[in-house]
């Protein structure tokens, strides 16, 4: 059983794929690209399908995802929080 | 998955072009002809009307493009016949020779000197012949390289990029090999992986007008935009699925190209790809807009993968949904064609989510209604280019 996914091995996120994560759960994972395991201990609530932060970021970090660059850090992120709109934004537009 | 030797059973019509559903559409050339287009609909049982609200005082890029789609529409090897309608003869005819081109019936009838009710009279004449002339046509077994399909990927979510969306590129894959016609599109949901589809163009050539059309998108993204364009690009449903960037959504969308098959060709938007191939459409990537493109286009059947949930569908075109986020699948089930879902569990390899698309794709092809068909999702939505005249 997992509770999220990691694109690829560089990635600095995970994607939860259950629903009902809460803070203080250790969470399985599954890094799909080199079909390995990885674990995580979730600090936020994270809906399925959000972002749980594998690192801890601050503000002007690049988070990358499936290898690649997703946008800029605008808030501390640490390691087993939600990654999302508030803490992370586009460098395009 | 072996389809060497794969068919499915089509319509193929007079200009070798192979259908997979049996249409008699009456098309509206503009907004004022949608009543007597709906009446004729409904006067004749098993003909469709496709309303719309464009077509008036429209010019330049933006009028070729209204004829191209409407044009295109009424070739897709998905419609056997053709009842054109609109207010004046002129542009009526226009669309009926554009489609008649392919040597399918199609009819004109034009609204002013007659009035609605002697237009619906005429027109559900020739409608009544061609639907009982359409329901004797018979699918013959036709190669898998008579098919084309089309992606676009709609209220996409993280599990769209895990999971639906490389369902599709492994589809896609598979299918590449075999001749067949393929296409994606959603030029600024591109943005942030543009480079990935650069690098995968064929040739110079290629990549030269692909990077065109993308620059050319986001002259129009950045002359317009208020802000970054969140709530629109990512959508609210992305940003409540988990999507955060629009760097982010676009490397799940490019997920849906695989990783093998190349870009072979770049297309502007409704226009008909002239061989086999991956192609390229510049498009909008509003799910109805960009669907309507590729029917347009001539694609049969189209691979719609989705995470919040999309419930589009299209007239003419069958839109096969999929969807990977366990929730969706729960709560919105009738609108899922494919459950991938178990991809996000470990217990479904990539390999055998593509093989159980393709199976969806040849039950469709045969002709099984998919869930937006059966739902009645018609969506026909032209794009438009700027204000009319």
């Amino acid at each position: 059983m997992i509770q999220f996914v990691v694109h690829e091995q560089s990635d600095g996120v995970g994607v939860v794929v259950v629903e009902g994560v809460k803070a203080g759960q250790e969470l399985a994972g599954w890094i799909m690209e080199d079909d390995k395991d990885i674990k995580v201990t979730a600090r936020s609530d994270i809906p399925i399908g959000h972002k749980v932060a594998l690192r801890d970021y601050k503000p002007g970090d690049t988070v990358i995802k499936y290898g690649v660059d997703i946008g800029k850090v605008v808030a501390p992120i640490k390691q087993g929080e939600h990654a999302h709109v508030h803490n992370i934004k586009t460098k395009r537009w | 998955m072996d389809l060497s030797k794969a068919t499915f059973w089509g319509y193929r019509r007079e200009n070798g072009r192979v259908g997979v559903r049996n249409h008699v559409i009456v098309l509206p050339v503009d907004d004022i002809s949608n009543a007597a287009a709906e009446a004729v609909a409904n006067n004749i049982k098993g003909t469709m009307a496709l309303p719309h609200p464009y077509g008036r005082l429209q010019f330049g890029a933006d009028l070729d493009l209204h004829f191209r789609t409407l044009i295109g529409t009424g070739s897709n090897p998905n419609v056997a016949a053709v009842v054109v309608i609109g207010i004046e003869e002129g542009w009526t005819q226009k669309v009926v020779e554009g489609i008649k081109k392919t040597g399918k019936p199609v009819a004109g009838f034009g609204i002013e000197l007659h009035g609605d009710h002697d237009t619906i009279m005429r027109a559900s004449k020739a409608a009544k012949e061609f639907v009982q002339w359409a329901g004797e046509l018979r699918r013959e077994e036709r190669p898998l390289k008579d098919l084309w399909v089309s992606t676009k990927c709609g209220e996409s979510d993280t599990t769209s990029g895990c999971g639906a969306n490389p369902t599709v590129g492994n589809a896609f894959d598979k299918l590449y090999p075999h001749g067949v016609t393929l296409c994606f599109g959603e030029t600024t949901e591109l943005t942030g992986g543009e480079h990935l589809v650069a690098a995968r163009c064929r040739d110079d050539k290629v990549r030269a007008r692909f990077q065109f059309m993308f620059d050319r998108y986001q002259d129009v993204i950045n002359r317009h935009k208020t802000n970054d364009l969140s709530d629109s690009q990512p959508t609210k449903g992305n940003i409540a699925g988990g999507l955060t960037t629009i760097e982010e959504k676009a490397l799940g969308n490019i997920q849906k190209i695989g990783r093998k098959c190349l870009v072979d060709g770049v297309l502007d938007k409704a226009e008909e790809p002239t061989g086999p191939g991956l192609w390229f459409m510049d498009s909008s990537s509003a799910a109805a807009e960009m669907v309507t493109l590729c029917a347009a286009a001539g694609f049969t059947v189209h691979l719609f993968p989705t995470g919040q949930g999309n419930v589009i569908g299209n007239p003419i075109l069958p839109v096969i949904k999929l969807c990977a986020n366990p929730r969706t699948v729960r709560t919105m089930s009738e609108h899922v064609d494919v459950d991938v879902s178990g991809l996000l569990r470990r217990e479904l390899t990539p390999d055998a989510a593509g093989d159980k698309l393709l199976e969806s794709m040849f039950h469709t092809a045969n002709g099984r209604l998919t869930a937006a068909e059966a739902l009645g999702h018609r969506e026909f939505v032209l794009t438009r280019l700027y204000e009319s005249a």
